[in-house]
This record gives structure tokens, sequence and C-alpha cells, in this order.
């Protein structure tokens, strides 16, 4: 009866050589789905993709671009990781990324016009304790009164975001501003370092490639690491273990939130100097996707936050020459999202028809 | 007509590693409460759902009011007239009686019409009912009478009850009696679905006694006792025992001292002043119907939950009640909880990561929180090949493994650090008969070693092949132990179904 509709069964194990080719996988057939879709819409799918994928970083402004875009959404990325492995669905990193800025941005206008070698670190901690008790917020009502976390972070982000407006308008306003909403300029030594000059990208790169680096570290080698999955599979048995699960929530909601604090810190002390209303284009909530399209992996999350910085790049450059909408780079990321999960699945399973 | 309302005919239903109903026939006569009476695992909850039609049965057929009965869902019995309350309920908690009732409601009805029947319903059966509160403001007991209610609106001439006290206070099932009577007087039926062999004798006029999927008895309950019952239910066990007393030492390694803990949840049984104790070297068995308190003593004994209101755990002259599971692992004490895949194994990770589930002592997985992978890896092949786990390797996931290989696997990581103390939970619950044996003989051979162990199970067999000393888990309650070797097996049937001599 049910003969053309498959079983779908656990693979004993799955094959280590497939899990590494699932994220290329993914991204081949991605191309060969967009090919398909700008061949529909009247295009030579090589000039699309080329407009799409190659001309955004074909020079090394454009890399460097590139690199701008990735930073913060891999820092913020590998940060809910240490939440969603747990099994915690933290999605104020936004907020939190907020709250960084205007901790450490904070102390980048209070010494506006000092300068000192101990600056920029003095901010990049204001940043991390800024973010991380944004997130203990939501790690406390989550503890203490069950509340559920999706919400109260959610929430949070807006508050962060209405603190910051009543900042910029209000007390920390520069008043040689000509009463634009934004505050004084910090000082050159609360700036992230360029890493090449005339090019955007920061020293930023760098705290995120030690940032991530440390995560892996604390993945995979550490009792902590190990911890955060099987809580996250099953409390039940991390109760067993006699693993302390209020404590193991404080710290995934402390790290991600300090993350992304640092995140909202390099941002503003990094391209931007100063702080105003819109300090992110919403990386809080990208990194949401690209923590999923990296599987919670360090290396994985390194190439998804590429990935989507590249389709927010071609989605303007295909805009710009080819006259389709910017959305286009929407459908792009869900194609690889599908693409991944699906391949995913087969790794993990296998279809059987029944005879 | 005839004068029974149901006729099993040789139903057998089977599953991949048990026949759950083996060539069961019975009739249920008009008007009466019957019982069905068995251990956990005899086949009465499989029969039940082949009535209801939540299962299809392999062989055999049911007879409902002398016509072959043909339905493949619960809403069809429902329309002929079949409704059943189950354990638990199936209420929307946020919602108020009333609503409850009109959305079980499979047909149309009005408003007006549904407060007349509901009325009626109420005074006719004693099931007083507050239409306007919510679910969760009400009791147990209320909540069972507002799933009575639901199904006496649609006019059920059969109505199955699972286990329907298990949840109610004395005073609550007395009020149930009331209403059974009342609903039998009626016209109506009763299928009674229980292990307690009190509420059998008091309320069921037929009793039919199901033993490992085999029908073993079908009678009236006029010329049977209590003792009589429990004989049939549990059958009779081996009779010649040689259990092994030489290495059991004299000193006590464990005693639980008087523990009480109320939950305050219909769905949790409160635990009342248990006490034992166990001796170096002994096998303690704790026996039991499930549902009686066994998994909340275990959470108790295992540290996942140290939040008691009275009493104490005593190990080595320690008392340990307000440690956790690991501090316990610290002191030697080892556990296996009744379930595998989630809690003494997550089915997502490798067995190498299952190991570092339970630490021990000078086991040295990590040093400073950081892993000693190569430490792991080697620890696990040492279980894998002592307590021969049938698996490709370390690194395949426990999902992987069948019930019995990964049971040996988690019993193996526990016993291989040779702890003075284990706390085992069900050791051979669904697996296979080589597993079992397998399984029984490491925890032999550990207690002869010095292990103290205490074995919570529902089967009997197990407990007396194994154990030193057992006593039974009724209601919260433990009862005296009993030396395995002088135990009457009528005795342990009558604790089991709550009676005590």
């Amino acid at each position: 009866m049910n003969k053309f509709i498959p079983t779908i069964i656990s693979r004993p194990q799955s094959s280590n050589i497939m899990n590494i080719m699932v994220p290329i996988i993914a991204v081949l057939l991605t191309l060969l789905t967009g090919s398909i879709i700008f061949s529909l819409m009247g295009f030579s799918p090589l000039f699309a993709l080329h407009t799409f994928f190659i001309s955004p970083i074909s020079n090394a402004y454009g890399v460097s671009e590139l690199l701008v875009k990735a930073t913060p959404l891999a820092l913020i990325a590998i940060g809910l990781a240490f939440c969603f492995k747990n099994n915690i669905y933290n999605i104020g990193a936004e907020g939190q990324l907020t709250m960084g800025a205007i901790f450490g941005g904070g102390i980048g206008i209070y010494f506006h016009d000092t300068n000192g070698f101990w600056l920029l670190p003095l901010m990049i901690i204001g940043g991390a304790i800024g973010g991380a008790l944004w997130g203990m917020i939501p790690a406390l009502l989550k503890t203490k009164f069950n509340t559920n976390e999706i919400l109260t972070s959610l929430m949070l982000v807006y508050v962060a975001l209405l603190i910051l407006d009543y900042l910029v308008v209000g007390p920390w306003k520069d008043p040689q501003g000509y009463s634009f909403p934004k505050t004084k300029p910090f000082s050159e030594s609360g700036r992230m370092p360029l890493l090449f000059s005339g090019l955007r990208v920061h020293f930023g790169l760098i705290i995120t490639l030690i940032l991530i680096f440390f995560s892996w570290f604390i993945f995979s080698k550490t009792i902590f690491g190990f911890q955060l999955k099987v809580s996250g599979f099953s409390p039940t048995a991390a109760r067993y273990a006699g693993f302390n699960q209020n404590t193991l929530v404080y710290l995934a909601f402390a790290i991600c939130g300090a993350f992304a604090g640092i995140a909202g810190l390099s941002e503003v002390s990094g391209p931007i100097g100063l702080l105003y209303r819109d300090i992110s284009p919403n990386y809080g909530f990208t990194a949401i996707i690209v923590a999923f399209l990296g599987r919670l992996h360090p290396i994985g999350i390194v190439f998804a936050s590429l990935i989507i910085a590249l389709t927010y790049l071609g989605a303007e450059d295909a805009q710009l020459f080819m006259q389709i909408p910017a959305a286009v780079g929407f459908v792009f990321q869900g194609l690889i999202l599908f693409y991944l999960l699906g391949a995913e699945l087969l790794v993990n399973f296998k279809l059987e028809f029944s005879k | 007509m005839s004068n029974f309302l149901i006729e099993f005919n040789n139903i057998t239903k089977k599953f991949p590693r048990v026949i759950a109903n083996d060539n069961v026939s019975f009739e249920i006569k008009k008007s009466s409460v019957h019982a069905l009476l068995g251990e956990n695992g005899a086949g009465k909850s499989t029969l039940v759902k082949i009535l209801y039609g939540l299962l299809a049965s392999d062989q055999g057929h049911i007879n409902y009011n002398g016509d072959k009965l043909e339905i493949s869902s619960p809403s069809e019995a429902r329309q002929k007239g079949i409704g059943m309350v189950f354990q638990h309920f199936s209420l929307f908690e946020s919602l108020t009686v009333r609503e409850n009732l009109i959305l079980g409601i499979d047909n149309k009805i009005s408003y007006n019409d549904l407060k007349v029947q509901l009325e009626d319903i109420s005074s006719k059966y004693n099931l007083p009912l507050d239409l306007d509160a919510p679910i969760t403001s009400l009791s147990a007991g209320e909540k069972q009478r507002v799933e009575i209610v639901r199904i006496l609106l649609q006019d059920p001439q059969l109505l199955i009850m699972d286990e329907p006290t298990s949840v109610l206070t004395p005073q609550e099932v007395e009020n149930l009696f009331v209403t059974l009577n009342a609903l039998v007087k009626e016209g109506r039926t009763i299928l009674y679905i229980t292990h307690k062999l009190e509420e059998v004798i008091t309320i069921c006029k037929e009793v039919t006694i199901m033993r490992n999927g085999k029908v073993i008895d079908s009678c009236s309950t006029s010329n049977q006792t209590a003792k009589t019952l429990a004989t049939k239910m549990l059958g009779e066990k081996l009779d010649e025992l040689k259990t092994d007393y030489t290495h059991v030492k004299n000193s006590i390694n464990f005693s639980a001292n008087n523990i009480s803990c109320s939950f305050n949840d219909p769905f949790f049984t409160d635990l009342k002043n248990i006490s034992f104790h166990v001796n170096v070297g002994e096998i303690f068995g704790i026996a039991g119907v499930a549902g009686n308190g066994q998994s909340e003593l275990m959470d108790i004994l295992v540290g996942e939950n140290t939040k008691i209101d009275s009493g104490e755990l005593v190990f080595n002259n320690k008392n340990i009640e307000l440690l956790n599971p690991q501090k316990r692992r610290d002191l030697s004490i080892a556990f296996v909880p009744e379930n595998r895949l989630g809690h003494s194994a997550v089915p997502e990770l490798t067995l190498n990561e299952n190991i570092l589930l339970s630490q021990f002592p000078n086991n040295n997985f990590s040093k400073n929180g950081i892993l000693n992978r190569n430490f792991i890896e080697k620890h696990a092949k040492n279980v894998i090949n002592d307590f021969n786990v049938v698996t490709p390797g370390s690194d395949a996931k426990a999902s992987s493994l069948s019930g019995g290989n990964l049971q040996k696997f988690v019993i193996g990581r526990e016993i291989s650090t040779k702890p003075k103390l284990l706390i085992i939970s069900h050791p051979t619950w669904g697996i296979d008969a080589g597993a079992e044996h397998s399984i029984r003989e490491s925890l032999i051979s550990l207690s002869k070693n010095g292990t103290s162990i205490i074995v919570l199970s529902q089967d009997l067999d197990e407990l007396i092949e194994i154990t030193h000393r057992i006593a039974v888990i009724f209601d919260g309650k433990l009862s005296e132990p009993l030396n395995t070797k002088d135990v009457n097996i009528t005795h342990l049937g009558l604790l089991m179904g709550g009676k005590n001599e």
C-alpha cells in the first residue's frame, strides 16, 4: 500500500567522510538550484552566479567587507552554540550585543578625550560584562521562575534597543552633533586597530578567531562542554550524572551574552566609531541561522558566517547590476539551509522502500 | 441474545519480543463489574487496547452483543457504545469542566440539552461537578469524575476503567464505587483493570486473571479470597531455591531510615516512612507492582531528588541524603536507573561519551576539567570486552545498540569500578533471555566480591533468583523484608496487592 513512501531508518554509524562532505554537497546543490532559478528568470546562470558570489569578493576591498560582516556573525553564532547545545533557546543575542555596545561604548565616550593602550581592552571587557549581564536576566528568570527564555530573551532585545535610543537622544547625545541622535566619537585608542590600511577589516576579526578556538577547545576537550551536550540531549541523564543544570544555564547565557557583547563593542569601536541608533543590521538574529547552518560546530560556524555574509553582499550587487530585489539573498539562505538539513538527515538515516 | 456483552475469542497479539496476548478467551456478563487482574506485563493493557480499537489483534475476534466487533479506532468504539477512562487523564488543564465536556462530544448537541443531560447524570450516578471550575483547580478524583461524565454523555454500554483508583484518596475510592454500582444497576457493564486484590473482591462480581499473556482463570469472585487470587496472579514460582548466604557479612553497609516524601501530585506516589538496611555483600530486593513508589524511591536513592520531607540515608556511617549523584559516586556508590534511553545513557552520544556520564574516583577521565580521551576510550573498550557487548565499536552511538547490549554496557560501566554499593532498578527489563542471564550472573558475582546491591524490580522470578532478602513496596510503604530462602509466594502476592495479614 505504501510502496512508494520510504521508511526512514537510522544508520548504525554515520560515515565520517560524508559528514565532512555535507556542507560541500549542500553548497553545490544550492548553486545548481540557484542557476535553474536564474535561468527561469531569464538571466544567464553563469553571469548571475558570478554577480552573486564572485564579483562581490573579487577584490581586496570586497574580501575585507565580507570579513567585516562575517566577524560579528561568527562571534555571536559561536556564543549561541553554548546555549543551543544545551537546548536553551536564547534568541536575544541582538539585545546582548546592544548592551555590550552600551557598556563598552559608554567607557569609550567617558574617555573620549583620553588616549592610552588600556582604553580598548577596558572597553572590550566592558562590552563582555554588559552582554553577559543582559544574558543573565533570562537565565535568572528561567532558573528561579521557570519562565520561557525564548520570550524573555526576545523581549529584552527591545528593552536594550530602547535604552540605547534613550541614551543617544538624551544624556549621551553629542552637544556638537547638530541634534543628530549620536554620541561623541571615541578617541583614537578607543577604536579597533585596522588590520590593513585602507580596508575596513579590523582587530575584531582576531578576537573572534581566538574566541572560536577557545570555544572549540571547550566543546571538544572539557567536561564543561560535555555537560552542555548531555544536558541538551537529555536533562534526565544530566541529573543522573549529577551535573548542576542551573549552573549550566547561567554559564551558557553568560558566555553567549559576553560574546555578543564583544561583537557589539567591536562593531561600534570598529567600523562605526561612536554610538547611534542602528549599530547592528540584526546581526544578533541572523547569527541564529549561522549557528544552525554551522551545525553548532566552530569550523562549521566559520564557513556559515562567510556564506551568510556573502549572500548579503551578493544580494546588494545583484540589486545593483541585475535589477532584482535584494531579497533574493534570503532565497539563497533558505536553499542552503534546506539542502544542509536534508543532507545531514541522510548521513544519519537511510531511506528504505518497502518491497 | 446471549447474556454476554463481550466475548473474547482466541485473541492473539504478538510484539517483536513478546506474545502480549496468547489465545485469550473469556466472556463478560451484561450489567456486571468484571475485573481484569494481573501483574504489569501480563497483557491486560494490550487486550483492552484491542477492545477499544487502539490495536488490532493478529488472530481471533471479539463478539459484542453477540455480533462480531469490527472497529479500527477509538471513535468507532465510542460509537458502538464502548467508553474508556484512562489511568492518565486527557483533559485540557486550562479550560473549564464545561469546555472539556463539550470538546469530548463527537456529535453535536445543543447547550440546553447538554445541561439537562449533565444534571441528570450528576444526580443519578453521584457525580457532582462544578461546570465553571478550571480543570487545574480540581483534585485527581474530580478530574476522574469529569472523564467519567464525558464518557457517560455518550451513553456507553461498556465502560473500561484502567487502574481507576491508582490516583485516588480512600474517600474518593468509596465515591467511585458508589458510582460504579449505580452504573451497573442501570444495566451498564464495567471492565475494571487492576492489580489490587482488595478491590476485586469488594467491587467486582467476576474476575479474569491474566499472567504472561494467557488467561489463567475466569471465575466469580464470590468464592475467592485475596490469597487465592494472589496465587493465580503470580503463579507457583520456583519452590527450590539455592540462595547462597555464605558471603553476606553481618555488618550494615547502607540503611534508609524513615524516609518520607510527599509530592502533592496525583501522578507521584508519596513515600511513607520507608526504612531498610543492606548488609555487606547482600542483595536486597524491593518488589512491587509499578507505580507504587519505586521510581520516587529510586530518585531519592540515586540523589536526583534530595528534597525529602524527613528521614536519612546512611552509607558507611555517613549521611548521604543531601548529596547529589556525583558526590555519592565519589563514595563508591553506583546506580543504574530503569530507563536506558535518556537516563542511564544518552542515545545520541557514542559509547565513549556515555562512559563519562558516571565518573568514579580514580578513573582519571579528566584532569582539571580537561578530558583524557585515550583513557575514556580504553575504559569503554574494556567494558565492551568484559561484558560481551555486541557493538561495531566504542564510537558507535548508544542508540545503535539493542536494549540488552546497551543494558550490559551500562551495568558494565557501573560495576567495572567495583563499587561498594550498587543500586539498580529493573536490571533486565525489556531485554532478551541471553543478556538477562548474563546480567543476573554478574550481579551475583559482584555481591560475592563484597558489593551490596539494592534491586528494585517487578519481576518476582528475578528477585527470587538473585536476592537474599525481599521487601515489597505498596502505595509508598515498604513491608518488612523476608528472607528469600523461606519466602512464600502467596504472602508476596498479598503484599503486592496491598493486603497485609
